[in-house]
């Protein structure tokens, strides 16, 4: 079937999941096509693991829709289940098997035989670096080959949609650069969405980002356009040696909103989003005017934890309980 | 149909495998060999009783299997529930009653080997005397029947928590209720109270009543009938108790 935006491969619509009196998800609808790296973004207890395990169709959804490249999954489950790959939470496996036997049972419940088995446990084994193990017990392993044992898992069968639950979570700086690597590679033409609450990720792998917040995405799109909902975003912070009255000078720009003094550093924030622009032409215009001796200028970009912060943070009643989305 | 079989076969497989990577197998088999050696021959008095059969064998099975077979199942589903890999079972393309079948059907090979494995209170008997072979061979047949009617118990109460301990004593509870509903001081109380017919309504409800025929020589169909039921029953209460464990 043709992708594109009328047939998405996965398309949510107004999905909510209850537990008893709490919606851990609650009207959230979004859709991903092919090509799109999507990171999950949220605090903990948001529904990020809720809406994935409603993806995965591993619960069911209290109401509204979940299609996976066009099978609805409460519908056609084992369709949409076929063409899905999935990581789940804090990364489950069989202890007692050893990485080869369990990547061959994986390989197996895919409907995958004999020589298409152990090529595809080859093949994931050699993408997740688990080359060296395949004969150890996964019980004898540290974290990190665990989890990626069980994202070999997720990959044996080469499948159109990945679901990755935390897929960085345990794992040392090196080993997350190799996963995000791996992530941005199979994006490229699949469909990738994978939660975290690592803002670098988000920059580093995603094409587009949600947040999500008690249930309801807060903020859905790209990481530059979500940087730009910064209070920082667009601000200039220059440096300018020997003018004592450059900050009310900059003040008075019609631009700026405020400027602020870090040390030997003066940061002018524009007046809003839209003036990002103008700001920089008028900073730049001013300091060529006044030949001032510029030491150093930059743009800020925003930062996502600002952005984060700002839009999930508002939580000063007592949290509700977050046990019941975690099992 | 022909998936739905594979399926079934690699779940069995890899369940059956877990058993014996771990010692549970191996003590497991030793402690029941044990067992019903002590029962048969000791409290069971198999040689003073000087009859060639093994109604000291078989008579124990219901007490022993109590508590052993509970003991095989309670990891069945809880574990999986406990570790998380639930999440992965289910997730796969495969439907809940394969994986179902595939677990039950893997503990229930495993205790038939137990069984198989005391083989050599069937030659004793044969070389101390003449028993009538047919009438152990239904023995076997039946004992292999109970065992399933409890682990399919066990299977269903192992899916309503993540605690084995739990699960454990919920199955020992649930199978002494099938033993007791038949069982001649139980039935002998009863009868004070309760008309005759209600007496028997309720034995008809226990493994005693329908394994004693399979112990007699007697393979009757309302009897395997019986245990299909029991075992039918508890594994569709097992997938619903998953469906509605999913739903949180």
């Amino acid at each position: 079937m043709a992708d594109g935006p009328q047939n998405p491969m996965i398309r949510i619509e107004n999905l909510v999941k209850a537990f008893g009196a709490k919606r851990a998800v609650d009207g959230v609808s979004f859709s991903v096509e092919r090509g799109e790296v999507l990171g999950f973004l949220g605090p903990n207890g948001a529904g990020k693991s809720t809406t994935m395990r409603m993806i995965t169709g591993f619960l069911p959804a209290t109401d509204g829709r979940v299609s996976v490249g066009g099978f609805d999954v409460a519908e056609s489950p084992l369709e949409a289940k076929r063409l899905i790959g999935y990581l789940p939470e804090n990364a489950p496996s069989y202890p007692d098997m050893s990485v080869r036997g369990f990547l061959s049972f994986a390989a197996e419940m895919r409907g995958l035989d004999g020589g298409a088995r152990k090529k595809a446990v080859g093949r994931v084994a050699e993408l997740c670096f688990l080359a060296s193990v395949l004969h150890q017990s996964i019980d004898t392993l540290s974290k990190g080959y665990r989890h990626r044992t069980c994202l070999a898992q997720a990959l044996i069968h080469d499948p159109e949609v990945l679901i990755l639950d935390e897929p960085t979570d345990g794992l040392d700086p090196n080993q997350k650069h190799e996963v995000r690597n791996l992530i941005r590679d199979m994006g490229k033409n699949k469909v990738v969405v994978f939660s975290t609450h690592i803002l670098e990720e988000v920059d580093a792998a995603c094409t587009r980002a949600i947040i999500i917040d008690r249930g309801r995405i807060v903020a859905n799109g790209t990481p530059a356009e979500l940087r730009a909902k910064s209070e920082i975003a667009g601000a200039m912070t220059l440096q300018i040696a020997g003018v004592p009255d450059a900050a009310a000078r900059l003040a008075a720009l019609p631009a700026a909103r405020k400027v602020e003094p870090l040390g030997a550093l003066l940061r002018v924030y524009p007046k809003d989003a839209l003036a990002a622009a103008e700001l920089a032409r008028s900073v730049i215009e001013l300091v060529n005017r006044e030949g001032w001796k510029l030491e150093s200028m930059r743009t800020e970009e925003g930062h996502l934890d600002e952005v984060f912060r700002r839009i999930t943070l508002p939580d000063t009643a007592p949290a509700p309980s977050t046990s019941a989305v975690k099992r | 149909m022909n998936t739905a079989a594979s399926h079934i076969k690699t779940i069995a497989k890899r369940e059956l495998s877990s058993y014996f990577t771990s010692p549970v197998a191996y003590v497991f088999l030793v402690i029941f060999l044990l067992l019903t050696g002590f029962f048969t021959f000791t409290a069971g008095q198999f040689f003073e009783r000087g009859e060639a059969s093994l109604a000291a064998f078989f008579g124990w099975h219901p007490w022993l299997y109590l508590v052993l077979v509970p003991a095989v199942g309670m990891r069945l589903w809880s574990e999986e529930r406990r570790s998380g890999t639930l999440e992965l079972l289910l997730t796969f393309p495969i439907n809940a009653w394969e994986a179902i079948l595939g677990k039950f059907l893997a503990s229930w090979i495993f205790l038939a080997l137990a069984l198989a494995l005391t083989f050599p209170v069937a030659i004793t008997a044969n070389w101390l005397g003449d028993p009538d072979n047919g009438q152990i061979v239904a023995g076997y047949a039946g004992s292999l029947m109970l065992a399933g009617a409890y682990l399919a118990i066990t299977c269903m109460t192992s899916a309503l928590t993540r605690n084995q301990v739990i699960a454990f004593i919920l199955s020992v509870v649930a199978c002494l209720f099938l033993i007791l509903a038949g069982f001649n001081p139980v039935t002998d109380l009863l009868t004070r109270w309760a008309s005759p017919a209600v007496v028997e309504t309720i034995a008809a409800f226990s493994v005693v009543t329908h394994f004693d025929g399979f112990q007699k020589g007697v393979i009757d169909t309302r009897d395997l009938l019986y245990f299909a039921s029991v075992i039918g029953f508890a594994l569709f209460a097992t997938s619903i108790i998953l469906r509605n464990r999913r739903a949180g």
